[in-house]
């Protein structure tokens, strides 16, 4: 299964990345030769198997259902690149 | 004071009869690291006030007459740690100065046993390599020979170990990140079963694979340190709910009729014939000292190469989504949108080949190719858990080659990532089933380090560190230090 | 509404429903609605860098109670999955959710169309319920063009219940909804604010011509925050797709909004192939494993419910199917029919209460735009007004004279009809002695009466009843009169 520049241009749309279109093809073969190794996949021993999720059979623990966590806006927003009467600031969402 | 040239033992034993201070030790570092990190390029911050001021306060407490493993110890981090007040960067433009609000669970507890940081460590961008080249604040150079890599992702800490800037560094491994730098570097590095050490304040490459662990010069000295980070912690719902056993007293186990598992097919052609007898070398001097050696197979090493570079980059585009120039880090200058912010934002702060494994683990999940690609790799990830399983009923350790070869030149591979990724095909099956590895140095092949691999069961660090341990009370490879970081500094 | 003929409507609804825990699902911020911009918004719910996702059990228990309550499979083990999509209110870059495998499985819901005689009953199957973290809220107004995002509503755990598409009309939705708005109160899972955003419905509606086995092209409505906006937007893309289609054109699958103010649905926005969620599962959180004896102890803890209230309403309080629907509608009003039936002790007269209860009450409440929690009349203070009427103090017509008194805040039942003298005279020999003294007045009258003109009955209890200011007990005042003139064309 190869990829190829429309595919990667959804991908990258996706995952919100900017491609360089310049960069396009050579990042086509990139990808490619890095997806030849999942024909590996295509080995018939798997299909009787279950994916694995996590390395153990363990189950979610769970915690009690308490407030621990107080108002600690302004150093949580120290970080942050727009900031306005406590909301996060970004381009006009229009909905 | 050559205090570089001691191990953790003799450091802590000094410490405690006040043969000398925290704050010495940490300034005969500090100025180490100020001397040659230049050339290195090992950390990505150094932080000599906290130093001194968490020294200081390690005196104090010594002075009262307290014990603790690593009270007064100097240590560094893998820039992938939070440390609340000093930046974290994961060697990215993206998160460049940001500073987190927290620490990391695993910083909790080195700074509740008074180990003293001397500074954050680089590292490929996210984890994202094993050159260390993939870095934001450029490559890391290998102390035994300035034209190699140190190895990645944890090049940094390797780096800074081997030449002895710092006597003992965390890492990180989600494919190899530890034990091939360990290898590279010429020291001594564990990647603990996943879940033994928390993940939380650790920012996350591929979860499920992730594991932080300890770069050292020795077996013993990564016991001393493992033992404060190991734990459960009920803010990772990962992390395992196993008491953790005194690794220290345990490195004294015997080794008698301990079975080793050499994979058969690992020593094929594919692997540098030097690289090949050095592990052929101490795998004798493990027989000479009580140990026998069985054959295995471990197959499919190439099936699990390609789950890993599906199942990481997947699980890395989904972890990395959060860095999108809203809430904290890099944001595009100007956005003229809300795509054109997420767009620029991330193409501009991530480098390469970051990027180029969010695209591939994106595909991976993508719709029509989800079931071919992640569900798929999801099933060879239990088939090579499955061979561990097999493997292990026939010996209590598999020994091995960590990397197919010695650490390769700066520039060598980065060009063509699949040759790169070839690198991690003997680490990788490892942390699929989510075991733990060691690398221990076992020679050189020509002025480069070689280093063997020591693969174990779930939750047997202990008797991979006295396997590691026993083999250096014999040997001196662990105690070879690059020439040119010998003296004391000026 | 009534459906342009030929035509039928599929409707299946996705209900939000925010659970009532203290803390947030994955981390311990607290849930309040309503606290400055992002000061309940820790690390975990802001998706910073390192956090990690911690489940809140308090969550767990309340979806497996709404499982049992609809009579679902409650999933001993599930699992999360993360959905991945980029937008300022959704912090991680994805939301943890379940799809592959949801706690809730199944399920359903019986719910009451139509009113008193006309009611008719029909079973909705539920799909599933899953567990799932609410996103925060994009504030548009005033930030110099720049949107503001608010993240204190991020985390808070959410149930998304999603029943089959079996609803063909607006009314039939709307019972649904509010069948599910019922049953999350009785458990005390989600405290039903509608307009806080605790429970949100999305209408999935779609038209067909009568007989055709394909369904038609559907189209999904938000943002509706009320029952009555949920019965007018389903109306008007019913309306709508019809009248696209009869004219030629076709429906789109869309998201569209509901505008209550223009009464109408308008579109959001298209649903394209490239909604690709990337579904997968998270790796940062385990199966979750409910132990089957911790389900068996939450079954047995459940509260009664609707259904079972209602049908207890009818066995042992005799009042009808239609009645004890309306009584059980909601946990307060049920509530309400029991304090108010408790108020009245030994005295109780269940028909009584309910007819109160879900006829002049309810009127009123509705009147005033009250829910019965806010009602002005305390459900104590009504069992004593209905006192004074079982034991024939007051007749309905003053009592209800009294109940608008006491919605006006005059004071208690029995202070109002003492200071209004509204007590009716119910002493025998009162009575005897104001039906003396008017046919004592209309000797007259009387000869024609007894002389068989039998309408006279009517006139001589009007006169009394005006001299008693129309206290007089009626049937005492029918008795003594009747005693007094004879029988009518008895003669003199």
């Amino acid at each position: 299964m190869s990829l190829n520049a429309t595919q990667l241009k959804h991908v990258a749309h996706l995952s919100r990345i900017a491609l360089d279109e310049a960069k396009i093809p050579a990042l086509v073969v990139d990808l490619n030769a890095i997806l030849a190794f999942a024909e590996q996949l295509q080995d018939s021993r798997l299909d009787a198997l279950a994916p694995m999720a996590h390395p153990w059979d363990q189950s979610q623990p769970l915690r009690a259902d308490e407030v621990t966590e107080s108002d600690a806006r302004e150093a949580l927003q120290r970080g942050a690149p727009a900031v306005e009467r406590g909301l996060f600031l970004v381009p006009k969402v229009i909905e | 004071m050559s205090y570089h040239l001691k191990t953790l033992t003799e450091l802590r034993a000094g410490l405690a009869s006040r043969a000398f201070s925290a704050r010495e030790l940490a300034t005969c570092f500090l100025n180490r690291m100020a001397t040659h990190d230049g050339a290195l390029n090992s950390f990505i911050t150094q932080t000599p006030e906290q130093a001194l001021a968490a020294a200081d306060l390690a005196d104090k407490r010594l002075a009262a007459g307290e014990e603790g493993a690593l009270l007064g110890i100097p240590y560094a981090h893998k820039d992938i740690f939070c440390t609340a007040g000093i930046r974290t960067t994961c060697a990215s433009k993206m998160l460049g100065d940001w500073v987190a609000p927290y620490d990391a669970t695993v910083h909790q507890k080195l700074n509740a046993a008074g180990a003293v940081m001397l500074g954050k460590t680089n590292m490929d961008e996210f984890a994202m390599g094993s050159s260390n080249e993939n870095s934001a604040f450029g490559a890391v150079k290998n102390p035994w020979d300035h034209s190699a890599v140190p190895g990645g992702s944890s090049g940094g800490s390797a780096a800074a170990v081997a030449a002895r800037l710092v006597p003992i560094a965390t890492g990180t491994d989600t494919g190899g990140s530890i034990r091939q730098p360990a290898a590279y570097c010429g020291i001594t590095g564990i990647r603990p079963t996943y879940g033994r050490v928390s993940r939380y304040g650790m920012i996350a490459y591929a979860s499920s694979l992730d594991q932080g662990g300890v770069l050292a010069t020795s077996a013993a000295d990564c016991a001393v340190m493992l033992q404060v980070m190991a734990g459960h912690d009920p803010r990772d719902s990962t992390s395992a709910n196993v008491p953790v056993p005194d690794y220290v007293a345990q490195l004294n186990q015997p080794l008698a009729g301990l079975r080793i598992g050499v994979p058969r097919q690992w020593f094929t052609s594919g692997l540098d014939v030097s690289v090949a007898a050095r592990i052929d070398d101490a795998l004798l001097e493990l027989e000479a000292l009580g140990a026998t050696r069985v054959a295995i197979d471990l197959p499919d090493a190439e099936l699990a190469l390609a789950a890993y570079y599906l199942i990481a980059p997947a699980e890395a585009s989904s972890n990395l989504s959060r860095f999108d120039g809203v809430r904290f880090g890099y944001r595009c200058a100007n956005p003229r949108d809300l795509n054109d912010l997420y767009e620029r934002s991330r193409s501009e702060g991530f480098g390469p080949e970051v990027q180029r494994r969010i695209l591939i683990g994106t595909y991976a999940l993508s719709a029509g190719y989800y079931d071919a690609f992640y569900v798929r790799a999801q099933r060879a990830r239990r088939q090579i858990s499955a061979n561990f399983a097999a493997a292990f009923a026939r010996c209590d350790v598999i020994a091995g080659p960590v990397a197919p070869t010695v650490a390769f030149n700066l520039g060598a591979h980065s060009s063509d990532p699949v040759t790169m990724y070839l690198e991690d095909i003997y680490t990788i099956p490892v942390n699929l089933a989510g075991l733990p590895g060691m690398s221990i140095p076992v020679g050189f092949a020509g002025t480069r380090p070689v280093g063997m691999q020591l693969i174990g069961s779930a939750f047997t660090e202990a008797r991979l560190l006295a396997v590691a341990h026993h083999y250096q009370q014999h040997t001196d490879w662990h105690q070879r230090m690059p020439a040119a970081y010998r003296e004391d500094a000026v | 509404m009534s459906l342009q003929s030929g035509w039928e409507a599929v409707i299946g609804l996705e209900i939000h429903t925010q659970l009532a825990t203290q803390s947030k699902i994955f981390s311990g911020a607290a849930t309040a609605f309503g606290a400055e911009p992002n000061k309940q918004a820790c690390a975990v719910d802001l998706g910073l860098p390192g956090v990690l996702p911690v489940l809140n059990a308090e969550a767990v228990r309340m979806a497996a109670l709404f499982g049992l309550a609809i009579g679902a499979e409650v999933a001993l083990e599930s699992t999360f999955d993360r959905k991945n999509y980029f937008y300022p209110d959704l912090p991680k870059g994805y939301q943890i959710s379940q799809l592959a495998q949801p706690i809730v499985r199944g399920g359903t819901v019986v719910i009451n169309v139509g009113e008193g005689d006309k009611a008719v009953q029909k079973t909705i199957n539920l799909t599933r319920a899953h567990l799932e973290e609410d996103a925060g809220k994009s504030l548009h107004e005033d930030f110099a063009g720049m949107t503001g995002i608010d993240l204190n509503r991020a985390g808070t755990p959410l149930i998304e219940i999603v029943s089959e598409p079996e609803m063909s009309s607006s009314a039939e939705a709307v019972a649904y909804a509010r069948k599910i708005h019922a049953m999350v109160q009785y458990l005390g899972i989600c405290d039903g604010n509608m307009q806080e955003g605790s429970f949100r419905v999305d209408a999935n509606i779609s038209v067909r011509r009568r007989g055709d086995p394909q369904l038609g092209t559907r189209t999904e409505v938000k943002n509706v925050n009320s029952f009555r906006f949920l019965e007018r937007a389903i109306d008007y893309e019913i309306t709508r797709q019809i009248e696209l289609i009869e004219e030629g054109g076709t429906v789109q699958q869309q998201t569209r909004l509901y505008d209550p103010d223009k009464d109408e649905t308008r579109m959001m926005r298209t649903k394209e192939a490239a909604d690709d969620y990337r579904y997968f599962p998270d790796p940062d959180l385990l199966p979750v494993v409910i132990a089957p004896e911790t389900l068996m102890a939450w079954k047995a803890g459940l509260p009664e419910l609707p259904d079972a209230k209602a049908a207890r309403y009818q066995a042992e309080y005799g009042l009808s199917a239609y009645d004890a629907a309306v009584l059980t509608s909601t946990k307060e009003t049920a509530a309400y029919f029991e304090q108010t039936l408790a108020a009245m002790g030994s005295a109780g007269d269940a028909k009584l209460c309910a007819n109160w209860v879900s006829g002049i009450l309810a009127a009123q409440l509705n009147k005033a735009s009250l829910d019965t929690t806010h009602s002005l009349v305390r459900a104590e203070a009504l069992g004593q007004l209905l006192l004074r009427v079982a034991d024939s103090t007051l007749s309905n017509k003053l009592a209800k004279d009294v109940f608008d008194a006491m919605w006006a805040g005059e004071g208690e039942p029995d202070a109002i009809i003492e200071a209004r003298g509204l007590k009716q005279i119910t002493d025998h020999s009162v009575i005897e002695a104001m039906v003396d003294a008017i046919l004592a007045e209309h000797p007259d009258k009387v000869a024609e009466y007894r002389g068989g003109k039998d309408k006279l009955f009517g006139f001589f209890v009007g006169l009394v009843m005006k001299a008693a200011k129309g206290k007089a007990n009626p049937q005492q005042l029918n008795e003594v009169l009747n005693v007094r003139l004879g029988p009518c064309g008895a003669g003199d």
